[in-house]
């Protein structure tokens, strides 16, 4: 377990770039971006009477005209720009992650650094299982961390320009919940490593196994194989499409890092209606992203990547730098 | 003498040659020996098969465990270091040290310290940031911090100056090796180890053409400085090889009697090159 850890440790020490300031950086620019646009907004308010941020006093939420359901809806709507900028943090990080996978077992054959590792008394078993680990929840754990504080960030910024603009909205700001989007995003984690494991399995197989170019195997064995299923029909004979097999087999091993994807293999959403975001909140809750753990797909999907997993440490403890 | 490595038929094969073909060795515990060879002879190879970085037909025992089966066990025991800078760039000297004495059971982290105390190494500075020889320091660090009854050196000192190279092979002999340890060495550079060597293999197409101590290597082989009124008789004695120097002739031979060749001039032990050269004639035509 100690030594795992400390495998995991020099994943970690070896990406810092990808795993933690790709995020980091991502969340100062978006910030950067919306201090900008804010900026503008003052500006283009203060000159003109059209577009703009044009505060007067009738804005429904403020004064004494605000009810209970009016704070519970807007501390919703902070939630939901919490989300929504976790899940921008996270889609960065899962291109990230998909580069690192195909690296993972490649790079260090290619610059014969393996040497070194395999000079230690590490399995290759664990050696493989603690890159797995690193992108199916290191990854995204960085990713939902720096994703929030950035939103809160935000928020803040938010309510002191409105402070300044003789709008109290520290109050909603309280209405807002950032532990309960860090854990509710926290526990989607293993969820997101059960549908991403057959990108991450066959990235790591690629890595494992290509002697060269492992990004081209990678890209080209699936849509090749896509391609020429579409071509002959060969589905029609099973009664199923060609596009199945796109989205079940191509998509499932190239797309399974974006992050949500499962949102399809779900329960039916019931959506409410768009004015009311504490509900639209409810319905998205987590019995409902992992109501996906009852499609087939899923599981189909991470026993493949779990097998394709295995296959990576069998190539990984006979492929050498040559 | 305890064996360390037991190899019996020990055949590779790639696609289209034979990389060793049914070598048979072996090689006691407290040993340095050197395996030598021409490029391509198998040396790599045979390391790699000694490691269990490579599949192989045949049998080898190496610490009483099977390469291929218990790598990961065997590494406990046996330190490497495969040609120079195998270390990653990207490694801190600092994350080194620290990996290395959290993952090996073996590993004497105060001795590290104080190896790296005498070289120039910064805690904070990168591979990347070294120069070839300091990265060998560093790996040669923690190797020596490792309690290993198997070194196995694959062309250690390459590209290094000599400077490097001679302090290399110097705390090698001063700081690591004693009775318990053994040493599989190759390299290029032979006439820089024939001094540190106890046992001398010679590998040529995959096979091992001789594998002697240097006790017996003086005793079976002798060069004979031979004037011209001799070198007649010299020929009749099968020699291994011939040369010329200042008018004179250097003939090698392989067990003739001292005293036979002592008539003939005068005799001096040959130098591993000169024997490396003899032996390997025609590797190349």
């Amino acid at each position: 377990m100690k030594t795992f850890y400390w495998l995991v440790k020099r994943e970690f020490w070896e990406h810092k770039g990808g795993f933690f300031w790709a995020p980091v950086v991502t969340g100062i620019v978006f910030l950067v971006l919306n201090t900008m646009g804010i900026i503008l907004g003052e500006v283009f308010g203060r000159r003109s009477n059209w577009g703009g941020f044009k505060y007067n006093g009738d804005l429904h939420f403020q004064g004494s005209n605000i009810t209970p359901e009016d704070l519970h809806n807007a501390g919703a709507g902070i939630d939901i720009m919490l989300y929504a900028i976790a899940g921008i943090v996270l889609a960065v990080t899962a291109i990230v992650v998909f580069f690192y996978c195909l690296g993972a077992l490649y790079d260090d054959r290619r610059d014969r650094s393996v040497l070194f590792w395999k000079s230690l008394p590490l399995s290759d078993t664990s050696t493989v299982l603690s890159k797995v680990v690193s992108a199916i929840l290191l990854a995204p754990a960085i990713a939902v961390v720096v994703g929030v504080i950035v939103g809160l960030a935000l928020a803040i910024l938010v309510a002191i320009v409105a402070t300044m603009h003789g709008i109290g909205v520290w109050s909603l700001l309280i209405e807002a919940h950032p532990f309960r989007v860090v854990l509710n995003l926290v526990l989607l984690i293993p969820l997101y490593a059960i549908w991403a494991l057959p990108t991450i399995g066959w990235l790591l197989l690629c890595s494992s196994w290509a002697r060269g170019k492992p990004f081209l195997w990678a890209i080209a064995l699936p849509v090749g194989a896509g391609v020429i299923v579409s071509w002959f029909g060969l589905m029609g004979i099973a009664g199923l499409s060609s596009g199945w097999f796109w989205k079940n087999v191509v998509g499932r091993m190239l797309g399974s890092l974006i992050p949500g994807g499962w949102v399809g293999n779900a329960s039916p959403l019931v959506m409410p209606s768009r004015d009311d975001p504490a509900a639209v909140l409810e319905a998205l809750d987590l019995s409902y992203h992992y109501s996906a753990l009852a499609s087939p797909s899923l599981w189909i999907g991470a026993a493949a990547g779990v097998a394709m997993i295995a296959g990576a440490i069998w190539f990984r403890r006979w492929r050498d730098d040559s | 003498m305890t064996a360390v490595v037991t190899a019996t038929g020990l055949t590779k094969r790639y696609k289209s040659s034979l990389a060793l073909d049914g070598a048979t060795f072996q090689i006691g515990s407290g040993r340095i020996v050197g395996l030598i060879g021409p490029n391509g002879a198998g040396k790599t190879t045979a390391l790699k098969a000694i490691l269990g970085l490579t599949t192989f037909d045949g049998q080898l025992n190496v610490l009483g465990l099977d390469p291929r089966k218990d790598r990961d066990k065997l590494m406990e025991q046996v330190c490497f270091i495969a040609d120079v800078a195998v270390l990653p760039r990207w490694l801190k000297v600092r994350d080194a040290v620290d990996f290395v004495a959290h993952i090996h059971p073996r590993f004497d982290r105060a001795r590290c310290d104080a190896f790296l105390a005498r070289t120039k190494l910064q805690p904070e500075q990168k591979v990347k940031q070294l120069s070839k020889g300091m990265i060998v320091q560093l790996h040669l660090a923690l190797v020596m911090s490792i309690d290993a009854k198997l070194l196995v050196l694959d062309e250690p000192t390459l590209g290094l100056d000599i400077l490097y190279r001679k302090q290399f092979y110097q705390s090698l002999l001063e700081d690591y090796f004693d009775e318990e340890k053994t040493i599989l060495v190759t390299t290029h550079q032979v006439e820089e180890i024939e001094h540190i060597l106890t046992d001398l293999m010679f590998i040529r197409d995959g096979k091992i053409v001789l594998d002697t101590d240097m006790d017996s290597l003086g005793e079976r082989f002798a060069e004979v400085l031979v004037g011209a009124e001799f070198a007649a008789a010299a020929r009749e004695l099968k020699p291994l090889d011939e040369r010329q120097v200042f008018g004179k002739s250097v003939f090698l031979f392989d067990n003739v009697s001292r005293p036979q060749l002592e008539q003939l001039g005068e005799v001096r032990r040959p130098s591993i090159g000169d024997l490396f050269v003899a032996t390997m004639k025609g590797t190349y035509a």
